[in-house]
């Protein structure tokens, strides 16, 4: 591995997979908070406040790590992928500057309103930075995902002979994507799916650790919990939902995508077979032992259980015939169009079987947890654990879509116009490229443990006793010189 | 005026924007070892920038953005051509971010010590390579004919650059020094000013001599305008900080550092990063841009949403306006 292209694709698949496990927590834990705060302005039962400080207070250590790695994806298309940015920054650009001139600045200024302004803001008006913050954050994923969801299907654009390169023709084209249309929710239910799993798995380990103890603080445990099931059973559903959508646009502008997440190799023209599990060689060429259910892809990809799936065998001839039967000299070195099977197959089975089992946590804890009952024994014992799993499986689940959904695009960036191979730069040396794989690594890997320890402090204190916050004075300062600031780092 | 133009001169506002708000935020990262005697002092720094350095820092975001919007040609020549600065000031701004949230959230003294060092190395560094990138771009770099950068990480280190690196650095730490004279009470504030007035000398000295060279490179009638009122601004703001008006003090260096950015974008126009290889590979504000189009779109999104920008930004200022001191910092959590 000392190709500048290799390294550069290790490179931003680990810094984009790392800066994803923070992204959705952000956005899903934004919208929580919110809730929180607004059900304690409403109901004033300040078991409400202590939640919405206590997972404040997690969603900070998690979103400083969801900024700082966030920056880093700013600069590395243009690190890494420059001859990309000089092909795609005309349309790709437009996107990226709107989302820091829309969302980061929203996020970043009204959540420092939040932190540090319980002391200065009139209540309704505290919770409405949290909201906007929140708004902030789906506004930057609608821009982000736009971006992406134009690499997957590439629209609204025109491809410029005088200056080589893609130009913008149409905005709203590229805002309204199709494959945004089923993207963009597929990903902000996932966001929610994974702040609600995330809630859950610390107030049930809370709520079920040492019985017997913390009973006072028990309904209060329960009560988040039971919210945040809910929250997780609904939005596991719309990922279903959308994901089914996704998948059925998916087949019709990226069929080899959706074949190689089937591994389907021939061209099935009615009732094709959902893979469950198969194990084949590790070329994913030849299958040795598969579990199949019938007809099932066919309903995933086209609606109708006789659809016709085109297997990857087709598909690599006709894209042979349309982008070049010798496309090592302009296209892919290999002239090869097939992404990498075994990671595609399983990236999906896993991003689907986690999510699936996850939200049934939420449904587990829903029905174990039903009129004001208290898991004991066994499933009181197991309780704890499974609640903890249900983050973690979520969490998973959601980097093996994003490595399906870049992975399955592969060998292209720009679907059917630009391979990865033209997109890499072209004066970058290997060693910079190894100074930023192994420097970024190693700083993730360091920041990892340090979030999960603090995570885990704050965890085991769990929420802090009730204080009533102080009256806010807008008008100023001279009131209280010399009251202790509300929040100070 | 050309839609190129206009961008060129939002890149510069933004540019602008970026160095006289992050730099002082800078500043006040560099002298936590230097101004603060102890924990509660240093929090008195870090809370003074609290709540607006992550804003400041959004700045940078869209200044790269747009210039990836504006002019993928020079985001793609600069930032792959200055790999290894912008490398070392991605981590910078890592280890800086997360200090600041994950400082307080033990109360260890080595806990905090070790974020301490994250946030002076994540504050030195940026302030020092964004110097060194700026005069660089200013004076030139080999670019081939493909607008390919073919200098290595030395073409970097000349003398000028290091200059403009010293430049930037002394001038955020004058700024941050000031920064904190103005919204803190109690002897960290006679300690800040004092500080700020002998840091101040030594920026003004280095920034003179990098304006003369400027001129000497790019400089134009319009450079030499701006240079002639940036040097008053940072001298009459040390001024003002030595008779004890902070605010106009501060006020200077923010002016002062505004109109050398401002000065060093007069003297690249209509350049974006000339080439030092043959100066028909230079890439300009035309052979850079984007297409009309999304130059355009642009301009109307930025018309539209950037004066609301600036407004919400300003409150928050003013939210927070009120001076602290180690009376007002809480026990730790």
């Amino acid at each position: 591995m000392d190709s500048v292209l290799e390294l550069a694709r290790w490179q931003f698949g680990i810094v984009t997979v790392y800066h994803f496990l923070f992204v959705p927590l952000t956005v899903g834990l934004t919208m929580l908070v919110a809730v929180l705060e607004t059900i304690w302005l409403r109901t004033k039962n300040p078991e409400w406040l202590r939640l919405t400080k206590f997972f404040a207070k997690l969603f900070l250590i998690n979103f400083a790590l969801g900024v700082v790695t966030g920056i880093v994806q700013e600069f590395q298309f243009g690190m890494t992928w420059s001859d990309y940015s000089r092909f795609v920054g005309d349309v790709f650009g437009a996107p990226l500057a709107i989302e820091a001139l829309l969302a980061f600045f929203l996020e970043s200024t009204f959540l420092g309103l939040w932190i540090f302004g319980w002391d200065k803001l009139p209540r309704a008006l505290h919770n409405a930075c949290m909201w906007i913050v929140h708004l902030g954050t789906l506004a930057s994923s609608w821009f982000i995902l736009a971006a992406n969801s134009w690499m997957q299907h590439p629209v609204g654009y025109r491809f410029n002979e005088i200056t080589g390169r893609a130009e913008l023709t149409d905005f709203w084209a590229v805002m309204f994507n199709k494959v945004q249309l089923g993207t963009f929710p597929h990903v902000i239910l996932a966001a929610y799916l994974t702040s609600a799993a995330f809630m859950i798995g610390i107030l049930g380990w809370l709520y079920l650790r040492r019985p017997g103890e913390n009973n006072a603080e028990r309904p209060m445990y329960r009560r988040g919990m039971v919210l945040a099931a809910w929250i997780m059973v609904f939005s596991g559903v719309g990922v279903a939902v959308s994901g089914d959508i996704q998948g059925k646009i998916m087949t019709e502008v990226q069929p080899m995508k959706m074949a190689a997440a089937e591994a389907l190799w021939e061209t099935s023209e009615s009732c094709a077979p959902f893979s469950v599990l198969t194990i084949g060689t590790r070329d994913g060429k030849h299958e040795k032992w598969a579990l199949e259910v019938p007809c099932v892809l066919s309903f995933l990809g086209t609606g109708t259980f006789d659809g016709k799936v085109e297997g990857i065998y087709d598909l690599q001839e006709q894209y042979r015939e349309t982008y070049g039967s010798t496309p090592g000299e302009t296209y892919y070195s290999s002239g090869d169009y097939t992404p990498n099977i075994p990671v595609t197959y399983w990236t999906f089975r896993w991003m689907m079987g986690l999510g699936v089992v996850g939200t049934l946590v939420g449904l587990a804890v829903l029905w174990l947890t039903r009129r004001g009952r208290t898991p004991t024994g066994l499933v009181g014992r197991f309780l704890p654990a499974l609640a903890i799993s249900a983050p973690v499986m979520v969490l998973l689940g959601n980097s093996m879509g994003w490595i399906f959904t870049e992975m399955g695009r592969q060998p292209w960036v720009v679907f059917g116009v630009l391979t990865t191979a033209q997109g890499v730069s072209p004066g970058v040396e290997p060693w910079e490229v190894w100074m930023s794989l192994i420097g970024f690594t190693l700083l993730y890997a360091v920041l990892a443990v340090i979030e999960v320890g603090l995570l885990m402090k704050y965890v085991k204190k769990g929420p802090d006793p009730f204080v009533e916050p102080p009256s806010p004075t807008l008008r100023g300062s001279d009131s209280d010189a010399d009251e202790p600031m509300n929040f100070a780092y | 005026m050309e839609l190129t133009t206009v961008w060129f001169c939002l890149i510069a506002v933004l540019w602008i924007g970026y160095f006289v708000l992050e730099g002082f935020d800078f500043g006040v990262g560099m002298l936590l070892p230097m101004l603060a005697r102890d924990d509660r002092e240093r929090r008195v720094m870090i809370n003074t920038i609290g709540p607006v350095w992550d804003g400041n820092e959004v700045w940078l975001l869209t200044a790269i953005g747009a210039t990836f919007a504006a002019f993928p040609e020079w985001y793609a020549t600069l930032i792959s051509g200055f790999y290894v600065p912008v490398f070392l000031i991605l981590i910078a701004l890592i280890v800086r971010g997360v200090a600041f949230e994950y400082r307080h959230q033990r109360p260890s003294v080595t806990w905090a010590g070790w974020w301490d060092r994250a946030v002076i190395f994540g504050s030195y560094v940026p302030a020092f390579l964004w110097g060194v990138a700026f005069a660089n771009i200013v004076r030139g770099v080999p670019i081939d004919a493909d607008f390919e950068f073919t200098g290595t990480v030395l073409t970097l280190l000349n003398p000028y650059g290091l200059l403009g690196g010293l430049v930037t650095l002394s001038l955020f730490v004058t700024h941050g020094a000031l920064f904190i004279a103005l919204k803190t009470d109690g002897e960290i504030r006679g300690r800040a000013r004092a500080l700020a007035l002998r840091l101040g000398v030594v920026a003004a000295v280095l920034g003179v001599v990098f304006m003369f060279w400027t001129q000497a490179l790019t400089g134009n009638l319009g450079t030499a305008v701006l240079f002639v009122v940036a040097a008053p601004a940072l001298v009459g703001g040390l001024g003002a900080a030595y008779v004890g008006r902070e605010g106009v003090a501060f006020t200077g260096t923010f002016l002062a550092i505004g109109l050398v950015v401002a000065g060093i974008f007069v003297g690249l126009f209509p350049d974006v990063m000339p080439s030092s290889t043959d100066l028909a590979n230079s890439l300009t504000t035309t052979n850079a841009a984007a297409s009309p189009y999304t130059l355009k779109l642009m301009t109307i999104v930025a018309a539209v949403f950037a004066p609301i920008v600036v407004g919400y930004q300003a409150w928050t200022y003013w939210i927070f306006r009120k001076r602290i001191s180690i009376h007002h910092i809480p026990a730790a959590h």
